[in-house]
């Protein structure tokens, strides 16, 4: 089931082969898509349909650039990040990934055979959401950050001990840390626990899951710092996953807008707060509220109607049409509208699109 | 002048737990006023849900106490009211919603019936009366086809229809007093906008109190009238929303405001970051419980717990020893004061082990062969 109707100018950012990546370009994700099971039954299990939780989606990333994914719980953001590290195998589409090796070899993860996912493997890294949960808890902080060293049977133990340490100091941790056990600190130090694993093998490129998420505002600046400091100090290009506008704005170069797994805008971080042209994006924005209640009393507010429709049972064409205040019937819960570029380096899908102020 | 709607006075409430005392909340005292609606922001752990439940009486015997403290609501202390009279303030007069409504609603009743035993529990009125009032609540938060709704069972409802239930219902008495707790942190943001619009509106509408508990600045700023900062137990700070986003007077909430990442910020400057992470209630710093992460602390900071005092504008309070010095509402973040850290000792890591235990070495061979198994359908974390 899966969606071939390519739309022809999305083919500029999205071709079938990595041939054409710019030299600058270190990942170029390609019409993917994700489709989960839906099945019934407990002992005869038969699927009765699927939910596509990624729908089609095309993007690529410059290296040494932030590119921030942003939308609504269930939109597709995590499915996204795993597809890319092929946590979860793509139901199709492409995933071309720039290897830090000699010659730069350019592979599809998505097809990558064993060798190459390996390479693939210590070349991505993905911080999650929950420091809670992504931690090991009956394992000692250095024996958590060295895993990945362990598992790749990378130097003596004194080499990894040394590379704990560094990777300790590097996160803001103190090597006294690395005989405790995660519950022993907080949400924010954990999350740089995380953050210290992920970088362990030297990564190129990091997915960061809604890192700052679960933190309170006061540890939320920490971690964005840290992030920022990182990203200079080691080359990094990052996915940041939020579903915060506020904090993307702040981490991000260029932006992503999901609705219902589809990317329905695209842009650069200022022409996409300046001159957002999405509904969705403007809705979006609208509803996020702005810490100074001078603007909060002036602002108005573009609310929504209803809820998101279920991926399981998405609204034919345009995947918005049901909430949009543009919507008009006869044609965007007919068509598709196509994913254009109107501005250099701006991408929207709607059949309207129009730029709006919305704070 | 009217006499507030709800005065508390050097409120404690403590747990007892195996590590220790949990001094949740710490003496704090405030009031709010009839209409008023009041802002309680902090981290998590401040203690503002336990304020809310203690007002609420729902604090839970033995490992639970209110130590000290009076809590007048229209003239009574509800801390000596028997739990038949607290039951008819309860729901009646204060209504409180919470941050997961599954937790308040009961899955195996419909919708209408919950929402009529309220009504019955607290009006003098009969069944067909209170369905009346019922689908007149349902109404009333936006919901169309309400006599249909009626029927249906919460499961049935996205968190945002739930939350708008959690507010049919504690609005359908006319309480004097909504106490909501975190009502939106659990939803996502276009359906926060909608609830926070739907909350104003009625509450305005009505002229109903509303205690609204949040760790989220930006929400207040559009709602509240007033704001009260906790932190670690205590009332950091309290004011109007303007005293308080424009001429903050206490360290933390400086430093709240400036850690903020902004909708509307263009520059892509460093945010500033308060240092270290909030206190254990367990065992609270000596002096000001902020010391160990405010740069501006001189030697009695860490002597003598700065008591809540009027500071900055007119009705404005802080507690800082320091606050009529700082002069914080011109600080710029990158001119604040830092704090020491703690010195790292630079130890070898040689007593450390590595080696991974058995029960792990199999978990994590298992995710390796799941990530090598690139044929296979879905590998896993
Ligand atoms: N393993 C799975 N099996 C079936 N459905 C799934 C699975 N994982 C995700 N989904 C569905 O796919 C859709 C997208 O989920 P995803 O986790 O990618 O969303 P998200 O944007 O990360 O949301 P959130 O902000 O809540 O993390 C959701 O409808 C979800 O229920
Ligand atoms: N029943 C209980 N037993 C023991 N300790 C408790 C209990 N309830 C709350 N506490 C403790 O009291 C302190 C204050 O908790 P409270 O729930 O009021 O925080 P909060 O400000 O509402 O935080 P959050 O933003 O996470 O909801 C915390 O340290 C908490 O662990
Ligand atoms: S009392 Fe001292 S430590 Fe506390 S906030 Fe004020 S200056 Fe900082
Ligand atoms: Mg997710
Ligand atoms: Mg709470």
């Amino acid at each position: 089931m899966t969606d071939t109707k390519s739309d022809p100018t999305a083919d500029s950012v999205a071709t079938t082969d990595a041939s054409d990546l710019p030299d600058d370009v270190i990942l170029r994700v390609n019409h993917l898509v994700k489709e989960f099971p839906i099945t019934k039954g407990v002992f005869f299990r038969k699927q009765v349909g699927a939910v596509q939780a990624v729908s089609d989606i095309s993007f690529e990333i410059k290296k040494g650039e932030t590119l921030g994914l942003v939308g609504e719980s269930g939109c597709g953001k995590s499915t996204t990040a795993r597809s890319v590290l092929r946590l979860l195998q793509p139901t199709s589409g492409d995933v071309w990934f720039r290897l830090e090796t000699e010659d730069e070899e350019i592979v599809n993860v998505a097809t990558a055979k064993k060798d190459t996912m390996r390479q693939v493997r210590r070349n991505m890294q993905i911080v999650f959401q929950d420091p809670y949960a992504s931690l090991n808890p009956r394992m000692t902080v250095a024996t958590i950050i060295a895993e990945p060293l362990t598992v790749y049977g990378e130097g003596s133990k004194q080499e990894r001990l040394d590379k704990v340490k560094d990777l300790l100091k590097v996160v803001g941790l103190s090597p006294e840390h690395a005989n405790r056990y995660p519950h022993e600190f907080s949400g924010g130090q954990r999350q740089r626990i995380g953050v210290a694993r992920a970088l362990a093998l030297n990564p190129s490129f990091m997915v960061l899951d809604e890192p700052v998420s679960a933190l309170d505002v006061s540890i939320q600046a920490q971690v964005l710092n840290l992030m920022d400091d990182l990203q200079d100090e080691f080359d990094l290009t990052y996915l940041f996953i939020a579903h915060d506008l506020s904090v993307v704005r702040h981490i991000s170069d260029r932006v992503a807008v999901m609705y219902l797994g589809k990317i329905v805008e695209m842009a650069g971080r200022d022409a996409l707060y300046d001159r957002p042209m999405h509904p969705y994006t403007h809705a979006l924005m609208s509803a996020v509220p702005i810490p100074d209640p001078h603007i909060e009393s002036n602002r108005k507010r573009m609310l929504l109607e209803g809820d998101i429709p279920s991926p399981a049972n998405p609204p034919p064409g345009c995947r918005f049409n049901t909430r949009c205040p543009k919507a008009v019937s006869g044609k965007c819960d007919v068509d598709e509208p196509e994913f254009k570029e109107l501005e250099p380096g701006h991408w929207v899908a709607c059949f309207f699109p129009e730029v709006e102020k919305v704070y | 002048m009217t006499e507030p709607l709800l005065e508390v006075d050097d409120l404690r409430t403590y747990f007892t737990t195996e590590e220790g005392i949990v001094r949740a909340v710490d003496g704090i005292s405030f009031s709010m006023m009839p209409g008023q609606r009041l802002g309680v922001v902090g981290e998590s752990g401040s203690g503002k849900s336990v304020t809310a439940l203690s007002v609420m009486g729902l604090i839970e015997p033995p490992a639970g106490q209110i130590v000290t403290g009076r809590v007048m609501f229209k003239g009574r202390n509800l801390l000596e009211l028997d739990e038949d009279e607290l039951q008819s303030v309860r729901g009646g007069q204060i209504a409180m919603i919470f941050q997961d409504p599954m937790t308040a609603l009961n899955p195996v009743y419909t919708i209408g019936d919950q929402l009529m035993e309220t009504i019955l529990l607290h009006q003098d009125v009969n069944r067909s009366e209170a369905r009346e009032i019922a689908i007149q609540a349902i109404e009333d938060v936006h919901i169309p086809n309400a006599k249909a709704q009626m029927l249906d069972y919460p499961h049935q409802y996205s968190g945002g229809m739930r939350q708008r239930i959690m507010i049919a219902m504690g609005l359908s008495c006319n309480p004097d007093l909504l106490i909501a707790d975190e009502p939106t942190t659990a939803l996502d943001v276009t359906t926060q906008a909608q609830i926070m619009d739907l909350m104003l509106e009625l509450a305005e509408e009505r002229g109903t109190a509303v205690m609204l508990i949040t760790h989220d600045l930006g929400v207040v700023a559009g709602f509240c009238n007033d704001l009260q900062v906790m932190y670690a137990g205590g009332i950091v700070e309290s004011g109007t929303i303007d005293d308080i986003y424009y001429n903050p007077q206490h360290p933390y909430t400086w430093g709240l405001l400036e850690s903020m990442t902004r909708l509307d910020d263009e520059q892509q400057h460093r945010l500033y970051s308060i240092p270290g992470s909030p206190p254990s209630v367990i065992d609270l710093p000596r002096g000001c419980r902020f010391r160990p992460r405010c740069g501006f602390a001189t030697e009695i900071c860490g002597q003598v717990l700065p008591a809540l005092r009027p500071v900055g504008n007119p009705g404005q309070m802080a507690a800082c020893h320091h606050a009529e010095e700082l002069n914080l509402k011109e600080l710029k973040a990158d001119a604040a004061p830092t704090v020491e850290p703690a010195a790292a000792t630079d130890s070898d890591l040689t007593d450390v082990d590595l080696d991974l235990q058995e029960a792990d070495v199999e978990g994590i061979e298992a995710q390796r062969s799941a990530m090598d198994q690139v044929e296979g359908e879905e590998g896993s974390l």
